[in-house]
């Protein structure tokens, strides 16, 4: 099982083309991700990172090419044994929890779609798993901070028990000091259930941190694909990327002046 | 005083908090306490608006004045006196006078009460649903589907309101009922496109697709998850359109469509005190002021709980 699990990529895209009315937002995207690893897409605004993320999760046209996931190629609609696999935390804590739902409405509702059992217990330890306690299960959305929001999404996510956790820049509307928390937090998590994670952000300096390779895309196509250390070590080729490191480190540079 | 829960969590004083504090707890304990506390945050908005409260009260009283018609009337509403009352001005035996078959127009007002929320209630109840599941269900399925259900409401709206329903009380035959059923076909397109704005608003929402996400079905989507999104501003059209149910149902009754007599309806009554109208006024102008009085309450009150429950005028 293991030995399988190591040959076969957890989550494999090949040549994805993805539509929207006339517009092409993907074209012809491929990459290989293994189990247990931490795969980032980076890019610009309007790069395509996301719309590859939304594909793969089912919420964008797919026009051409395949998705696999540990080897089982996806059809056009997804069923609910890859809903319990894959998993998705989106930018905008504001707006991915339902406003009129507590947070225990909030988690208990995909396990009541899986019929899982056990319903409680497990609320319980999704919330103390993301460093809420039990004070936070009956609050509304309104009623909690961007950080408790974000964490509360992440336990809805983790609450079916996914093995590919796709995260839509999870950090990039917090401010610096909770994104510092949220990460670590989902740094721990993957730590502890051995989980495949696949991080969009423009952030160059959050994706060196977390994850172990990177995709560099612009324009709906990919420009060139990294592990982490090469980009620590500079060695890049590719102008474009050379360039939004070059962004991202005055950014920093700045920062802390 | 200000026991709120943005203190740190472990010192809190457990016990003592009065029924206002519970209410407003920062940290609810149970689904009932969250629930409790969010109408009891919608309530104190309500209530900060005056004319909203007296629009409330005045459908309290038509509420309990018909419950307790058979208690309150001091007459008969159907049988009256002819030999000795009929006509007669308003007085202390009959307050708001008779009318020409000599039946005190007060207790008349009081039975048509019940009338009058028979009509209101069962029309709500028809119509509010099915628009609110033609416009949910047009808007999240969007392609052909909205297409189909959009072009059978645009029919509903392009005829006139009475106009359709005296056709249909003509096909089905005059009565209460039909007028009801009359009345509840003509008005639910509106809540449709409501409804369904509703839903175009937020099924591409982030908290949609993580419903998605979890791999619920479109009929769980929408029947828990956008329905309840568009109650609110559908609850406040239906109570802003109660009073222009009642005056459409009042219509039918002055056309003599609607309730037959003996029947006390208010709208009926008004129709048959047209004759006497400069002589003896109060027996058109009670049922008048009956339905101006109950119309402009639903209005007070539906004004109220627009502001009450819109969802964008109470943060996220």
């Amino acid at each position: 099982m293991m030995i399988e699990a190591a040959s076969t990529p957890a989550l494999s895209v090949r040549d994805l083309e993805v539509t929207y009315d006339q517009f092409r937002a993907l074209k012809g995207v491929s990459l290989d991700i293994a189990p247990r690893e931490s795969f980032g897409l980076v890019g610009e605004s309007g790069s395509g990172k996301s719309t590859l993320l939304r594909a793969v999760a089912g919420l964008a046209p797919v026009s051409g090419g395949a998705i696999t996931i540990d080897g089982k190629q996806l059809g056009r609609r997804r069923d609910k044994a890859f809903y319990r696999r894959v998993q998705m935390v989106f930018q905008d804590p504001y707006g991915s929890l339902h406003p009129r739902h507590t947070v225990d409405r909030l988690l208990r509702e995909p396990l009541d779609i899986h019929g899982v059992g056990d319903g409680e217990s497990r609320i319980n330890r999704a919330l103390d798993e993301v460093g809420l306690g039990s004070g936070f299960r009956f609050r509304y959305p309104h009623q909690l901070s961007g950080g408790q929001r974000q964490r509360v999404a992440i336990a809805r996510a983790l609450i079916v028990e996914p093995s590919i956790l796709l995260l839509d820049e999870p950090t990039s509307a917090l401010d610096a000091s909770v994104q510092a928390e949220v990460l670590n937090l989902l740094e721990q998590i993957r730590r502890d259930r051995a989980l495949t994670f696949v991080m969009v952000s423009h952030d160059l300096a959050v994706v060196t941190h977390m994850c172990d390779r990177l995709m560099v895309m612009q324009d709906g196509a990919e420009v060139e694909q990294l592990t982490s250390a090469e980009l620590a070590e500079r060695r890049i080729t590719k102008d474009y990327t050379i360039n939004l490191l070059r962004a991202s480190e005055g950014f920093t540079r700045r920062q802390s002046a | 005083m200000s026991v709120m829960g943005n203190t740190t969590p472990p010192p809190m004083a457990e016990g003592k908090l009065s029924r206002r504090e519970w209410l407003l707890s920062d940290r609810p304990a149970s689904r009932t306490q969250a629930k409790l506390g969010r109408a009891y945050v919608s309530w104190r908005r309500f209530a900060e608006n005056r004319l909203a409260l007296i629009g409330l009260i005045i459908i309290l009283a038509l509420v309990l004045v018909a419950i307790f018609a058979d208690l309150l009337a001091p007459y008969s509403p159907t049988i009256g006196d002819l030999a000795n009352a009929r006509l007669l001005a308003p007085a202390w035996d009959h307050w708001l006078g008779t009318d020409d078959q000599g039946r005190d127009i007060l207790s008349r007002l009081i039975y048509g009460s019940r009338l009058t929320l028979y009509v209101v209630v069962l029309v709500a109840v028809i119509a509010a649903p099915i628009g609110l599941l033609v416009g949910t269900v047009s808007g999240y399925a969007g392609g052909w589907v909205d297409a189909v259900l959009m072009r059978i409401t645009d029919i509903f709206l392009a005829f006139p309101k009475l106009v359709l329903a005296l056709a249909l009380v003509a096909a089905l035959g005059p009565g209460i009922e039909n007028a009801v059923i009359a009345i509840a076909i003509t008005s639910w397109p509106p809540y449709a496109r409501i409804a369904r704005a509703e839903t175009m608003q937020v099924r591409n929402s982030d908290y949609i697709s993580a419903v998605r996400l979890m791999g619920a079905s479109p009929i769980r989507i929408v029947l828990r998850h956008i329905m309840p999104l568009c109650m609110s501003s559908l609850i406040v059209r239906v109570t802003l359109d109660m009073a222009g149910i009642i005056l459409t149902a009042a219509g039918l009754g002055f056309l003599g469509l609607g309730a037959q007599p003996p029947l006390p309806e208010w709208g009926a009554m008004i129709a048959s005190g047209r004759r006497f109208i400069l002589d003896q006024w109060w027996v058109a102008a009670a049922p008048g002021v009956a339905i101006l009085l109950v119309s402009l309450g639903f209005n007070l009150l539906g004004d109220g709980l627009r502001d009450a429950l819109d969802p964008r005028s109470a943060g996220q």
